[in-house]
């Protein structure tokens, strides 16, 4: 049986910098690889609807004929699956997080006419 | 015979951050029955299966729970699989076992610091969440989420590693595997610690294979059983042997995980030395008939999945035999003569996951 087997542990972190960050002063930058939310290049996408049919949280809506692609992030899992889909690759997943936010909203992304 | 008082432990319990209920039947301050209720959380996961199209269930699979998602969706996977006739092709097969062992490095962990919090050693709590933390940022950066993978799906992984990446993350958690070694004789030598763990609790060897324990639960108490000897994955092509503790009290379970962590390091060293190139994932044509029982060893032991399609998109039926559901029997016959202090810690001791249990 041993006794106090912890304190070697505890004096060093006693003395050591912190484990932590002091956020939200510093903020870990997120990785290459994390999925934070679905951003849309609006401009490329032809509307075709392929995002939409593989949601599997039908988080996306697509109006083809008023030229208007909508996100609920809120329903959104971060799962990727409609940037696989995505002929044109105008979707993306960016790596910081969706803010938080008291209200369910919808996100919606408009093509104007003049850039096509 | 003493007054007997019934008292509630739970479903809202500050050691227990899940909704388990206990009814303690006491004597003085002895437990002399415990009868468990569950019900809290329910999310009819198994229905979705009839709605959701089988590729997209991965999705679900994953989501029953937040410690093992990676191998919930590995074992939804590995069933379709069968049922489709699909091979997977062999580096998948590697990265899944990465994956699926740093996630049982991760859910030890922090089952090692929750298990420290309930006999109150809140700066060991603290220190095996630091340590897990480091694993967690691995996890992170190979799959893209700290705690839902969304790494697996039908037919292979969805994403790769690449060679020098694993190189590193080899590296890393080498130093990774020194910082917990130093936490390893506070929960196995510390006077402390012993005290609370060593004798309480017993379960038999006997009482463990009549009630079904799995997992951890089960190995504590004397028996070799691990789904990964069943040789899913790449677990067959690498060398390991179960962790087995005889003792049968929370002392011996806390040993095997103990171990099992140290274990999973070496899995996945060896993973990375011998991880083959190819590709991740083969394309999936047609849909899942027939029937298939796929089980895996999670952190907390032995997860069934009953699949059964018919020829169709969607799954005519889906569903799990979780771990805790399976430690639950168990549970009660450890609880029965403890004292009323020593129920979080034996509750503990089986790595209740109630959210899994009641998907
Ligand atoms: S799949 Fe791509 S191109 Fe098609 S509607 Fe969605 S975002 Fe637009
Ligand atoms: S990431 Fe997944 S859930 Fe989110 S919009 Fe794309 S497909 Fe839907």
């Amino acid at each position: 049986m041993a006794h106090l087997t912890i304190s070697k542990i505890i004096t060093r972190s006693a003395v050591s910098k912190y484990a932590t960050r002091l956020y939200p002063f510093v903020k870990r930058e997120p990785y290459k690889n994390t999925r934070g939310h679905i951003a849309n290049e609006i401009n490329l996408c032809i509307f075709c609807s392929l995002c939409q049919k593989k949601c599997p949280t039908h988080a996306i809506t697509v109006k083809k004929p008023d030229k208007i692609w909508e996100i609920d992030r809120m329903k959104c899992i971060q799962c990727g699956a409609c940037v696989d889909a995505c002929p044109k690759k105008c979707l993306s997943m960016d790596q910081q997080y969706s803010a938080p936010s008291p209200v369910k909203s919808i996100e919606s992304f408009h093509q104007e006419a003049s850039t096509l | 015979m003493g007054t007997r008082t019934i008292i509630p432990f739970g479903p809202q319990h500050p050691v227990l951050p899940e909704p388990i209920h206990l009814d303690l039947v006491l004597e003085d301050e002895k437990v002399v029955d415990a009868l468990p209720s569950i019900g809290y959380v329910h999310r009819g996961l198994e229905r979705l299966a009839e709605v959701k199209d089988y590729n997209e269930l991965v999705y679900v699979a994953e989501r029953i729970c937040g410690i093992c998602s990676f191998i919930h969706g590995q074992g939804y996977c590995q069933g379709v699989e069968t049922l489709l006739n699909v091979e997977v092709p062999p580096r998948a097969k590697y990265l899944r076992t990465i994956w699926a062992e740093l996630s049982r490095i991760h859910s030890h962990l922090l089952w090692l610091g929750l298990f420290a919090d309930s006999f109150g050693f809140e700066s060991l709590f603290m220190h095996c969440w630091r340590v897990r933390e480091k694993i967690v940022d691995i996890i992170e950066e190979t799959a893209g989420g700290r705690v839902i993978f969304g790494s697996c799906k039908v037919g292979g992984v969805r994403r790769d590693i690449s060679n020098d990446t694993l190189k590193r993350i080899r590296g890393e958690l080498a130093a990774i595997e020194s910082q917990y070694n130093e936490l390893k004789p506070t929960f196995l030598k510390d006077a402390s610690v012993n005290r609370r763990t060593v004798g309480v609790g017993m379960l038999s060897r006997e009482q463990a294979i009549a009630l079904g324990a799995v997992g951890p639960t089960l190995r504590g108490s004397g028996v070799a059983q691990d789904m990964r000897k069943l040789g899913y994955a790449a677990y067959k092509e690498l060398q390991w042997e179960p962790v087995v503790e005889t003792a049968g009290d929370c002392y011996a379970r806390t040993v095997v995980r103990v171990r099992e962590v140290t274990m999973s390091f070496d899995i996945i060293r060896q993973a990375i030395e011998k991880i083959p190139a190819g590709p991740i994932a083969v394309k999936i044509t047609g849909n899942p008939t027939g029937e298939f029982f796929s089980r895996l060893e999670q952190p907390r032991g032995e997860v069934v999945y009953y699949l059964k399609g018919n020829n169709t998109k969607n799954l005519e039926r889906f569903r799990i035999r979780t771990p805790t559901f399976a430690n639950s029997p168990p549970l009660v016959i450890m609880l029965k003569g403890c004292e009323l202090p020593d129920v979080p810690v034996i509750v503990l001791t089986i790595d209740p996951c109630i959210s899994c249990t009641e998907r």
